[in-house]
């Protein structure tokens, strides 16, 4: 477990030095908030139209403003995801700290781990900040809405996140160029997303199967305070299974030329 | 320490490593010798756990390097051509890093970063970050993760490349100091380095090995075959015929013609026989001018070429 932590130690302070993590952590924050701003600003003018109009506002202003907003994190996340992990072995395997790795008492395991982890938690990091223009949106609401439904929404956007992030991290894998990783991550994560595009409403087997696949329609229950254990199967598992792919991913390398 | 058993590794049709058997005895440094592609990078990264070999065996400290390959790898610090390294981290924190995957306990870690630095003149660039080192620096932090565990077995493909001399001469030197207590391999294209600090060389060519031995052993049973080199100024043909009719010489190697008119031979002596006197004489016989004339002992290099070139020709080497 050392070596796992040194794993993420290092992860970690790489992302404090590299310009990518900063820039990701600073598109997401501005534009976040900015679409923040957009739909609070909307839900608003809204309801003011519906009062002028002598219509009683029973619009959920908060609720609305939160579902707009998460469905802009969702998308968001699936670009930033391929972004955190697009480096991740790249440049290990260009400076030849791979072969350093491989070489010492350390299980492919502990490597791929420690580096999802620290992927991971600049991840949440850079979600948190979000956090603050909710509960001050909140805090200046009359009713106040439920926090739980807040909580199980960020639950959502976190497990959405940890199975984008090892996509990308399987798809990073496989590469020694950031931009196939990116590109390759990307596309994989959207092809989870619009996989059951096709089924919408379907209730054939397929479409159910299609429906369950995709990744983001649990975060959209997730979104309406639905906590469904399907659901967390399915982010658990996806997790799991791209983390064992990466895992023997890594392990193929020794069996690659020179 | 390391046992090496019909070790073989083939990328599809390209055998890189060809059923090579060898051991390394505890305390001892062995040299790798042979010519790029000739298989010694391969072969250290079987012997370190980075793959796997095709067919064969290697065992170091007793566990084979296959079934045990986390247990080898503990008992290992490795040295590749390129220092794998980490720009963006100071040596110290780079150091501490290589001690935490390597398994080291961590109350002695502060004590052994310090230790690595120390031997590999490095203390005053303690904190400094990796990337605005020089590449003579890098290469001895390179050289300072491989030793900063302590490990048993101590693999450097090429530890000297990159160095200005009076750093090659410390590292070299630090090598020698490191036997006795690690066993170390060493492979390299210096042949001075080799008999420098080796106890035996291996030389390796086209994935087999072409010589086991101690440099001296290998020296010694090609002194055979001596060579005399002659600077004259004298007709090409005529020169050439009558250095091949001194009774006790083998092969003549005549060169053509320098600017300043001069011409330079060689002629290899049959063993036993000592032919520079009936040279001298039979040159200055013929009127011609004998500028230069003395003996060659076949170095290591000489050794190396000709174990590892399929061309019966090579160039003349100095003692």
């Amino acid at each position: 477990m050392r070596s796992l932590y040194a794993i993420y130690r290092k992860e970690m302070g790489h992302y404090f030095v590299s310009p990518v993590a900063y820039i990701v952590v600073a598109i997401f924050l501005a534009l976040s908030g900015f679409f923040f701003y957009l739909y609070v600003g909307a839900v608003l003018r809204q309801g003011l139209e519906m009062a002028m109009q002598g219509m009683p506002s029973e619009m959920d202003m908060p609720g609305e403003v939160m579902r707009a907003f998460f469905g802009l994190l969702s998308t968001l996340i699936l670009f930033m995801a391929p972004m955190l992990t697009m480096g991740a072995y790249a440049e290990e395997r260009k400076r030849g700290t791979m072969e350093l790795l491989m070489t010492s008492p350390i299980t492919e395991a502990q490597i791929v781990v420690g580096k999802y982890l620290a992927s991971l938690t600049l991840f949440a990091a850079m979600l948190l900040p979000t956090a603050l223009y909710v509960a001050y949106m909140c805090f200046h609401s009359d009713p106040r809405p439920r926090w739980s439904l807040i909580l199980v929404g960020y639950l959502g956007a976190l497990l959405l996140g940890a199975s984008l992030l090892a996509v990308g991290s399987f798809i990073s894998s496989l590469t020694e160029n950031q931009l196939i990783a990116f590109a390759g991550s990307f596309g994989a994560s959207l092809m989870l997303w619009v996989i059951d595009f096709s089924v919408r409403g379907a209730d054939s087997t397929l479409g159910q199967v299609l429906q369950y696949l995709s990744v983001v329609r649990h975060f959209d229950d997730f979104t309406r305070g639905i906590i469904d254990t399907s659901s967390l199967v399915y982010y658990v598992s996806l997790p799991v299974l791209f983390i064992f792919l990466t895992v023997r991913s890594v392990d193929s390398m020794r069996w690659r030329r020179a | 320490m390391i046992e090496v058993e019909d070790l073989t590794k083939a990328y599809g049709s390209v055998t890189a490593v060809d059923h090579v058997s060898f051991t390394v005895n505890k305390g001892e440094i062995l040299g790798f010798l042979g010519p790029n592609g000739a298989g010694k990078t391969t072969t250290m990264r079987i012997l370190t756990g980075y793959m796997p070999a095709t067919s064969g065996t290697a065992r170091v400290a007793g566990f084979d390097v296959f079934e045990d390959s986390l247990e080898v790898r503990r008992h290992i610090g490795y040295l590749p051509e390129a220092p794998p390294l980490y720009p963006d981290m100071s040596v110290e924190t780079y150091l501490d890093f290589v001690l935490r995957i390597k398994n080291a306990p961590a109350e002695k870690r502060r004590s052994s970063v310090t230790e690595a630095l120390e031997k590999t003149n490095l203390v005053d660039k303690r904190k400094e970050l990796i990337k605005r080192l020089s590449r003579g620096y890098k290469q001895r932090v390179g050289l300072a993760q491989a030793l900063v565990h302590d490990p048993d077995v101590i693999i450097l493909d090429e530890p000297t490349v990159g160095l200005d001399p009076k750093q090659i001469i410390e590292v070299r030197n630090l090598i020698k100091g490191l036997a006795g207590s690690h066993t170390i391999i060493l492979s390299t294209h210096i042949l001075p380095e080799v008999s420098m600090t080796c106890d035996r060389v291996v030389i390796i060519n086209k994935g087999r090995i072409a010589a086991v031995d101690t440099p001296q052993n290998l020296t010694a049973q090609l002194k055979g075959k001596q060579k005399i080199h002659v600077d004259v100024q004298a007709p090409e043909k005529p020169l050439g015929e009558l250095l091949t009719q001194v009774p006790g010489a083998g092969r003549v190697e005549v060169s053509p013609v320098r600017a300043d008119g001069h011409l330079t031979a060689t002629v290899e002596v049959l063993p036993g026989k000592d032919i520079r006197s009936q040279i001298a004489a039979g040159i200055v016989g013929k009127g011609w001018a004998l500028y230069e004339l003395r003996r060659i002992s076949l170095s290591l290099e000489d050794i190396f070429l000709e174990l590892t070139t399929d061309d019966a020709t090579h160039a003349q080497s100095s003692n």
